[in-house]
C-alpha cells in the first residue's frame, strides 16, 4: 500500500519542482537539483510535531482567556479586562460590530483552528478515506484563518502605546495578553507542522 | 516551457499544466488548490509593486499612525514606538511577536522580492539569490500587515469615546501597503523565478 505512493513523483517542498526519486534512502539526504533543498516526501515528523503545538497551544488557551489581557487605568480608576469581558465592554457600549470582530478572531478563530487540527490529525492516524478533498480545503481554511487570531494582540499594542498620560490614563498589558499571543503563534506553527498531503496517502485515494 | 508538470503541494496530485492565458490559473482537479497563475510580465510587474510597497512601508513607519488628544494633552504613536512601550511594560514576547509580524516580516518580504527581481530584470543573478527566494514563503507566512489594520480600527473605535483620535499619514500609508503587497504576491509566477535562477538541471 504505502509502496505504492512512495513511486508516485515528489514535489519539492521548496521550488515545487516535480521529481521522480525512487525510494529516498536512509542516510542518503538527495537534493533538489533546481533549488537545493532536501527532498522529502512529506514533511518530516509532521503528525507528532503537529499535535505537540496543538497540545501546546490548548494548554495556552485557557490562561490566555482567563488571565485579564488590559489594564486601563483612568483618572486613578483601574479596570482590568480578559478577551472575553473586553468583547462583553463593547457591547455594552453598542459596538456590536466590532464586539463580533474581536470576539470571532479571537475566541471563535483559535478554538475552532484547534478542533479542525485535532479532528485532521485523528483522520489521518485512524486512516480515514472519508471525504479527503473537504478535509484539505479544511486544512487550507485552518491555515488561512490562523492569522487573524492577531487582532487582540494589535489592539492591545496600540492602546498601550497611544494611552500613556501619566496621571491621566494608562493601558497596560498584562498576562493574559502573553498568553494570548504564544497560543497564536503555537497554533500558526501548528498548522504549518501538519502535511495535507497525509490525507491522501492511502493507496486507494491515488486513482481519483 | 509550453506545458510544465506541477505535484499538488496539498494531495500530491502530478498536474500536467498548459500554458496559462493572462489573468487564467490553474486548480488542482483533485483537492481543489492553486497551482499556477497566467501572469503577464511577471517580473517587471512584481518589482514595481515591491518598490511601491517599500516606500509605502518607509512612509508608514517613518510617521505617527495615530495621535491622542486628550484634556489638552497629546500622544502619538509609530509603529516602532508601540512595540517599544510594550518592551518598557517587560512583554518581550508580545512585543517581539508585533515587531516580527507588523514590522520585520512585511520589510523582509519585500526587500527579498527586490533583491531577487531586480537584477533578474536585467538578466542577473544576485549572491545568494536561491536561498533568498526559499526564504521568501517562509517570511510572507508571518507577514501580517491586513490583520493589524484591523486592529488598528478596532482600537480607534474603542478610544473614540475617550479621546479625540487623529488617524495620520502612516495610516493612510499602511491602508494602501495592503493592497499593493498583495498585488505584489498574486503577480508574482514562482515558477518562472526558479527556472531562471534555479541550478541548470
Ligand atoms: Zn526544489
Ligand atoms: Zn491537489
Amino acid at each position: 500500500m504505502t509502496a505504492d505512493v512512495r513511486s508516485l513523483p515528489i514535489g519539492c517542498h521548496d521550488c515545487d519542482l516535480a521529481l521522480r526519486v525512487p525510494r529516498i534512502e536512509h542516510g542518503v539526504a538527495p537534493r533538489c537539483p533546481r533549488c537545493g533543498t532536501v527532498v522529502r516526501h512529506r514533511k518530516p515528523r509532521s503528525i507528532a510535531r503537529c499535535w505537540a503545538f496543538v497540545i501546546a497551544a490548548a494548554i495556552c488557551y485557557v490562561p490566555a482567556n482567563l488571565y485579564p489581557a488590559m489594564t486601563v487605568v483612568s483618572l486613578g480608576n483601574a479596570q482590568s479586562d480578559t478577551i472575553l469581558s473586553g468583547v462583553i465592554y463593547l457591547l455594552s457600549h453598542g459596538l456590536w460590530p466590532l464586539a463580533l470582530i474581536v470576539f470571532v478572531a479571537s475566541v471563535v478563530v483559535p478554538l475552532a483552528k484547534l478542533v479542525a487540527l485535532v479532528y485532521l490529525l485523528i483522520s489521518v492516524q485512524a486512516r480515514s478515506r472519508w471525504r479527503p478533498a473537504d478535509r484539505t480545503r479544511l486544512y487550507r481554511l485552518t491555515e488561512a484563518i490562523g492569522r487573524w487570531s492577531m487582532v487582540d494582540i494589535y489592539v492591545i499594542t496600540i492602546l498601550v502605546a497611544l494611552v500613556s498620560l501619566g496621571n491621566l490614563a494608562t493601558v497596560e498589558a498584562e498576562p493574559g495578553a502573553v498568553f494570548f499571543g504564544a497560543m497564536v503563534v503555537l497554533t500558526l506553527l501548528a498548522a504549518e507542522a501538519f502535511d495535507p498531503r497525509l490525507i491522501w496517502d492511502r493507496a486507494d485515494l491515488q486513482d481519483g | 516551457m509550453n506545458s510544465r508538470l506541477i505535484v499538488c503541494r496539498d494531495c500530491a496530485l502530478l498536474n500536467r499544466i498548459a500554458h496559462l492565458p493572462r489573468g487564467g490559473s490553474a486548480r488542482c482537479p483533485r483537492c481543489g488548490a492553486l497551482l499556477a497563475r497566467g501572469v503577464f510580465d511577471s517580473i517587471d510587474r512584481t518589482l514595481a509593486f515591491s518598490l511601491a510597497g517599500l516606500s509605502l512601508f518607509l512612509v508608514a513607519n517613518a510617521f505617527p499612525f495615530l495621535a491622542m488628544r486628550m484634556q489638552g494633552l497629546i500622544t502619538e504613536t509609530t509603529l516602532l514606538t508601540s512595540v517599544w512601550a510594550l518592551y518598557e511594560q517587560k512583554r518581550l514576547l508580545v512585543a517581539g511577536l508585533v515587531l516580527l509580524t507588523a514590522v520585520a516580516a512585511p520589510l523582509l518580504y519585500l526587500l527579498l522580492l527586490i533583491y531577487v527581481l531586480a537584477p533578474l530584470r536585467f538578466g542577473l543573478h544576485a549572491p545568494g539569490v536561491i536561498p533568498c527566494f526559499r526564504l521568501l514563503r517562509r517570511v510572507q507566512a508571518w507577514s501580517m500587515v491586513e490583520v493589524f489594520m484591523i486592529g488598528v480600527l478596532v482600537a480607534l473605535v474603542k478610544l473614540a469615546d475617550m479621546a479625540q483620535i487623529v488617524p495620520g499619514i502612516a495610516l493612510w500609508a499602511f491602508a494602501l501597503l495592503i493592497p499593493v503587497m498583495a498585488a505584489a504576491t498574486s503577480s508574482l509566477d514562482s515558477e518562472l523565478v526558479w527556472d531562471r535562477i534555479g541550478r541548470p538541471a
